[in-house]
């Protein structure tokens, strides 16, 4: 029996792990290390209308349990990942959300409009929460206003659902979410990465050359339990959750917090292998703790008696 | 191919001041084919450090199944590293990127052949394939001080070999490019490991007359080419958005190639 299928909008998964947005690139070099089918879905890296170099290195810096990063969305551009990157994706039978980003709504609108038409890709994710570019971006997540207008937009104009990744760096959560959800959202990702940074020990400046980054890894991922727990109450669209996963355990706690899926980031670069793996342990987990499906524990956090929020068809 | 293993410690040393030199055993080896590729290590057992270190292969020994690195103990992972003991399994991921072609170079020819510091380490399998592929060798290995110099004597025995020293404890005071300026102009190929300063010297004054061939470091995430952490500018597009990767293009380039 199947423990782990789920649908979700737009999105028909064999099981609910697939690799976050930027930490998988477009699949290629994982594609040389194990078999992509396993993989429920894949986020593809962010694409922009035109192509970008991003911020200047160093662009990593490891914190405690976690780490920071500046990429600024380097991508190849919107008419390079369509003719070639996505058709590469095509021999896997595995969804592509398509991750995209801009600086301006005509840019959303833009690469949502072409990218949503390539046959594999299956959702999009909105990037409104990116830490690291100078416009754009991040604007877009912390006004639940101009949030929504976004979402609109590029809901008027997609052909596949659209997900909405927020941002944590906010003080309102459920504001956001709320608003995206009016904006039409077809689901949430949650969390994009925490604003932080680091001090080199010998001179005191910035180790990142663009200052800040975004921290990402287990230390985020109290953080993200909380935020997926007061969104998934207060929205009824699904929420694909991530920051910190690390492990099988890890995957049940975001599905108590709330969430119908997961995605996993950082530990990519710990484990290459941590995706196959997570998703061979899950069933062993599952029969372990009492449950005949995943989809059983989506909201067990507030929600524990009654059976809810199961979005299986 | 790319792999990823649980590799037992055969011997572990400090050779120098916080300089070691570890050797691992496992079935990796045998995708190990080109000096200058580098593998990426898992130092600790959980979360922390979270990231892997990405440390050069220094010796090959397809034979006995083991590769030799040499590393300096400073930070958090290379601490933990250094303080595994024989028998032990290290997680090793590798090996990564593309390194130097001794091929660049011809039998009978002589290859110069530059190190800094940490950056030494990489030299030692090239230098050894060089001369069994009938090349020159000359070396030129730059360190701090006298404390921290290391295979002074097994680069002797293949090739003359030249010590620099910051402080002038050992060999001559100064930089490598002290004594470079100072050598006949015998070779004809450059191959250089070391910081970045020392690449851009080397690379600015040789460019034009030598094949120079330069390996770089950057901060990395994944190691692969997946993230985008390491990347550099290309030199024909030196503000633009063509790019190469430091783990998957590199580390190794041709001078000139990208932006130093
Ligand atoms: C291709 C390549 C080959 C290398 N080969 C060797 C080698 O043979 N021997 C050797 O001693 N060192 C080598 N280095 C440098 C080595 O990776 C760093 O010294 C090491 O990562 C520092 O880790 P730490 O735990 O000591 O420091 P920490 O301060 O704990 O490191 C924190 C983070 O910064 C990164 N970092 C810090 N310094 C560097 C650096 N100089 N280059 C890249 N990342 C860095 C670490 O990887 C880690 O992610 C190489 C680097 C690269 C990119
Ligand atoms: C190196 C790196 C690059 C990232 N790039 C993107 C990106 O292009 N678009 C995006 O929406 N999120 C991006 N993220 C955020 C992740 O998709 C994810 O939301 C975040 O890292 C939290 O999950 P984690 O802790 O499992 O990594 C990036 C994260 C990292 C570490
Ligand atoms: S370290 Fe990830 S792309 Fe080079």
């Amino acid at each position: 029996m199947n423990m782990l299928d789920i649908q979700l909008p737009g999105l028909d998964l064999k099981n609910p792990i697939m690799p976050a947005s930027g930490c998988f690139g477009f699949g290629k070099e994982f594609g040389n290390l194990y078999d992509l089918n396993v993989l429920g879905a894949i986020m593809v890296k962010a694409t922009t209308p035109e192509p970008r170099f991003g911020n200047p290195t160093p662009r990593v810096a490891e914190t405690s349990s976690g780490m920071l990063n500046a990429i600024g969305l380097q991508n190849p551009g919107l008419k390079h990942v369509m003719a070639d990157e996505l058709p590469w994706l095509n021999q896997f039978d595995v969804p592509i959300i398509a991750n995209i980003a801009g600086s301006q709504v005509e840019d959303y609108v833009t690469v949502a409009r072409e990218i949503s038409k390539v046959s594999n890709v299956k959702a999009l994710e909105l990037n409104i929460s990116c830490p690291n570019v100078k416009e754009g971006g991040i604007t877009f997540g912390t006004d639940p206003l101009v949030a929504k207008n976004v979402t609109e937009a590029v809901r008027a104009v997609s052909e596949v659902p659209v997900y909405v990744k927020l941002s944590p760096n906010v003080t309102n959560i459920v504001e956001m979410a709320q608003a995206v959800e009016a904006g039409g959202a077809d689901g949430l990702t949650m969390i994009n990465t925490l604003m932080g940074m680091r001090l080199d020990m010998k001179t005191g400046i910035p180790i990142l050359a663009n200052k800040t980054g975004g921290l990402s890894g287990p230390a985020i991922k109290p953080v993200a339990i909380r935020m997926i727990y007061e969104v998934s109450q207060a929205v009824t669209i699904p929420i694909i959750g991530m920051g910190g996963i690390m492990t099988a355990e890890d995957v049940i706690e975001f599905f108590y917090a709330g969430a119908s899926a997961v995605a996993v980031g950082t530990a990519n670069f710990t484990d290459p292998f941590v995706c196959p793996k997570i998703i061979e342990e899950l069933p062993v987990l599952l029969k372990k703790l009492g449950y005949n499906h995943i989809s059983e524990c989506t909201g067990r956090s507030w929600n524990k008696h009654e059976q809810f929020a199961n979005h299986r068809a | 191919m790319i792999k990823n293993e649980a590799m037992k410690i055969v011997s572990q040393q400090e050779i120098a001041e916080s300089i070691y030199e570890l050797t691992l055993s496992g079935s990796l080896v045998s995708e190990m084919n080109q000096p200058g590729q580098f593998v990426h290590i898992k130092t600790g057992n959980g979360y922390e450090p979270l990231l892997r270190r990405p440390i050069s292969i220094s010796a090959i020994d397809k034979e006995n199944n083991t590769f030799t690195m040499v590393y300096r103990a400073e930070g958090k992972g290379t601490s933990l590293l250094s303080q595994k003991k024989n028998d032990a399994a290290i997680d090793v991921l590798g090996p990564l990127g593309n390194g130097f072609s001794p091929e660049a170079a011809m039998s009978g020819e002589t290859a110069l052949l530059v190190g800094g510091g940490i950056g030494v380490p990489p030299l030692y399998e090239l230098s050894k394939r060089l001369t069994k592929l009938g090349v020159n060798v000359i070396h030129v290995l730059g360190f701090q001080n006298a404390a921290t110099v290391f295979y002074e004597e097994k680069f002797q025995a293949l090739g003359e070999t030249y010590i620099t020293t910051v402080d002038g404890s050992r060999g001559t005071k100064g930089f490598v490019t002290d004594v470079i300026d100072k050598l006949s102009d015998s070779y004809t190929t450059i191959f250089a490991c070391g910081p970045t300063p020392m690449l851009r010297a080397l690379e600015s004054a040789y460019k034009e007359t030598k094949e120079v061939f330069l390996s770089l470091e950057e901060r990395m995430g994944c190691g692969i080419g997946a993230c985008f952490a390491c990347v550099c500018h290309t030199a024909d597009d030196p503000t633009g958005f063509h790019y190469k990767k430091v783990c998957s293009d590199g580390p190794v380039f041709r001078a000139g190639e990208v932006v130093l």
